[in-house]
């Protein structure tokens, strides 16, 4: 389980670095999702793999903080989703703004020779 | 809990429900818009101001010097704090000042430029309240994203193929240091298991020496990200084109973003990494030393080559960050007090150059910016004012730009650093702090980076005078057919009042170094800021 998650991380970090210094306006989007969640998948990482166990406490007074996964990884990754969703929403209106505006999806809004 | 205590939260929530409810405003009702977002932004000056005295009001000696307000109520390490020290309220004053300003600006004709001007300002102002008040690091990523969020949309306002250009590219930049702000905090996380500042500093001692390179790696790649919102060279290109192509009270208030990745790096390097850190002390200190030396290189040739002014004022920014990060790096409690009031100082003075520029621009001939350095180098300029010289005798310079000039040159002198006004006071505190560091200031014991560092503040300054008497000499006194600009009188106040309080900073310095003072001290003694968050007891009682 480490090795297809620090691999799948790998696999999406590498393919985002390389579209976000593509010069399309399109890649570099689809770089920074990409981006956005390899770091997700780090951040529930760093709370510690484990499967079959709840993040919040039973009620059978079983409360030992070893049986349960870190919820708070989870509730930053939540956090982290939802901002990230929204300022990508917000790069996407400037996106198409640009396109509009300089006739190109080039980052620098004009082709370079 | 003292009713005084709630105030702690109202920075963050009185332009919260502020901008919230101008959403509901109608777009056309610009008086009323107007007014509720005046309303709130003087009074968030006033909470600052009361807040400012809380924090102050705390005699030095005591055991806590921070106040903590738990925002759900829950003890401090397990749920988000806010932590009022003498910084934060420093920050927030100032913030608050440059807002007023910038907004009265903004009322001449900016905010009707385009939709929901008042609602972002007022959030921009929520995230910059949150950021200096959190004691949380991850809620301190929460606010730098409002902060960030509401910036996007305000460097946008008045659109334009430029704005919308470099608003790409500084969305792209921001968005990509927010992933790295991410990875940090969660390796952070992942090894000390909290997020709580105070808590952090209070458990680095007793990390395990793998852990330790771990953390090491986190804090630097959180590093990396405040070094791209301060814009340290060579993390800093983005900023120039941005804030040349931002509204003027836009560029205005937008100087104090960098100051918060400043305010963050100075905050979590001596909190984490003072004396008490073990072997991790004065981790990044040479990163961050050779990195505001290289910003302050780069950003004075920067000043020297600028055609326009807005870019002038880029790179003025430019030079105050890459000075205060450099003095960061020093991490000398004298040093890091002259660098608070030259921050304090120097964001006044650049603030105030924003707005200036927009009215300076009406003064000129179009294409005079790109003129200036290439007529001199070229030497056009002989022949033409020979031939005009009987002719411009006896013209009485018009009213609006004698005012606009004297602000020029006032805000010249402050950039410069030159003896009456408060850029002086800056550098000069800076400097004997930094030529102090051992002993009484024997030349023999002081490093050769110490100074390099002295020489290129003194030298920027240098730089940042003859740049703008350039462009001064061009627009005030040769233009060849003056132009008399239409400025009204809530354009000129704020910058006016920018200047003003400049000028009062000289009139008080002794009260605001005391104060500066005071502020290093504390930064300088992590105890008595983690024993206000975590030790419960409160602020103002005398050690046992």
């Amino acid at each position: 389980m480490e090795l297809t998650l620090a691999l799948a991380i790998g696999v999406l970090t590498g393919s985002g670095v390389w579209l976000v210094l593509r010069p399309r306006t399109y890649q570099l989007v689809i770089g920074l999702s990409l981006l956005s969640y390899a770091v997700n998948l780090f951040i529930l990482s760093m709370g510690r793999l484990r499967g079959a166990a709840a993040p919040v406490l039973g009620a059978d007074g079983n409360w030992n903080p070893a049986d349960y996964a870190d919820p708070l990884p989870q509730a930053l990754v939540l956090t982290a989703i939802v901002i990230g969703f929204a300022t990508t929403a917000l790069l996407l209106v400037v996106l198409l703004v640009a396109r509009g505006l300089t006739r190109s999806d080039h980052v620098d809004g004009r082709e370079s020779r | 809990m003292a009713w005084s205590q709630h105030l702690i939260i109202v920075p963050i929530l009185l332009p919260m429900i502020a901008g919230a409810a101008l959403l509901l405003i109608d777009e056309t009702s610009h008086a009323l818009k107007a007014l509720v977002s005046l309303a709130s932004t003087i009074l968030l000056l006033v909470a600052g101001m009361v807040l400012m005295r809380m924090a102050a009001d705390v005699p030095d000696g005591s055991e806590a010097l921070s106040f903590s307000y738990a925002v759900a109520n829950w003890p401090a390490p397990f749920a988000i704090v806010l932590v009022l020290d003498r910084l934060s309220a420093l920050m927030l004053v100032l913030t608050a000042i440059l807002g007023l300003a910038a907004l009265t600006f903004s009322l001449a004709r900016w905010h009707r430029a385009g939709p929901h001007f008042h609602s972002l300002f007022q959030f921009l102002l929520m995230g910059l309240g949150g950021a200096f008040l959190t004691g949380d690091l991850f809620n301190l990523f929460v606010f730098f994203e409002v902060t960030l969020a509401a910036s996007y949309g305000l460097l946008l306002h008045g659109s334009g193929v430029f704005r919308v250009r470099s608003g790409l590219h500084y969305i792209s930049i921001n968005l990509a240091a927010s992933l790295l702000f991410l990875v940090g905090v969660s390796l952070i996380y992942g090894v000390t298991g909290t997020l709580n500042m105070a808590d952090l500093a209070d458990r680095l001692p007793g990390l395990a020496d793998d852990d330790r390179v771990l953390f090491q790696a986190g804090a630097a790649i959180l590093g990396i990200a405040f070094l791209v919102k301060a814009a340290m060279w060579p993390l800093g290109f983005w900023l120039t084109p941005a804030y040349m192509a931002a509204a003027a009270p836009v560029g205005a208030i937008f100087v104090i973003l960098t100051k918060v990745g400043v305010y963050v790096l100075l905050r979590l390097t001596l909190l984490l990494f003072g004396s008490p850190a073990g072997e991790l002390t004065g981790f990044g200190g040479v990163a961050l030393l050779w990195g505001g030396i290289a910003t302050i290189v780069f950003a004075t040739a920067g000043v020297l080559a600028s055609q326009a002014l807005g870019r002038l004022a880029g790179y003025s920014v430019l030079i105050s960050a890459g000075t205060l990060l450099a003095a960061v790096g020093m991490g000398d409690a004298s040093v890091v007090s002259g660098a608070l009031f030259y921050l304090v100082s120097s964001t006044l003075s650049t603030a105030a150059l924003f707005l200036l520029i927009e009215l300076v621009e009406r003064a000129r001939e179009p294409g005079a910016d790109l003129l200036a350095v290439t007529m001199e180098a070229y030497g056009e300029e002989g022949e033409e004012s020979e031939e005009r010289e009987d002719e411009e005798v006896g013209v009485v310079m018009p009213g609006a730009l004698a005012v606009l000039g004297v602000a020029f040159g006032c805000i010249a002198l402050l950039l410069a650093g030159m003896p009456p006004l408060s850029g002086f006071v800056a550098k000069f505190a800076m400097l004997t702090g930094m030529l102090n560091l051992d002993g009484m200031g024997d030349p023999s014991e002081i490093p050769g980076r110490t100074w390099l560092l002295v020489a290129l503040v003194i030298l920027s300054g240098l730089a940042a005078l003859i740049a703008m008497m350039r462009t001064g000499i061009r627009t005030f006194w040769a233009p060849l057919q003056p132009v008399l600009p239409r400025v009204l009188v809530v354009e000129v106040a704020p910058i006016l009042v920018l200047i003003g309080l400049c000028l009062a900073m000289t009139v008080g310095a002794g009260t605001i170094v005391s104060y500066t003072d005071a502020t290093a001290r504390s930064l300088h003694d992590p105890a008595s800021y983690i024993r206000g968050v975590l030790g419960g007891s409160a602020p103002g009682q005398a050690p046992p």
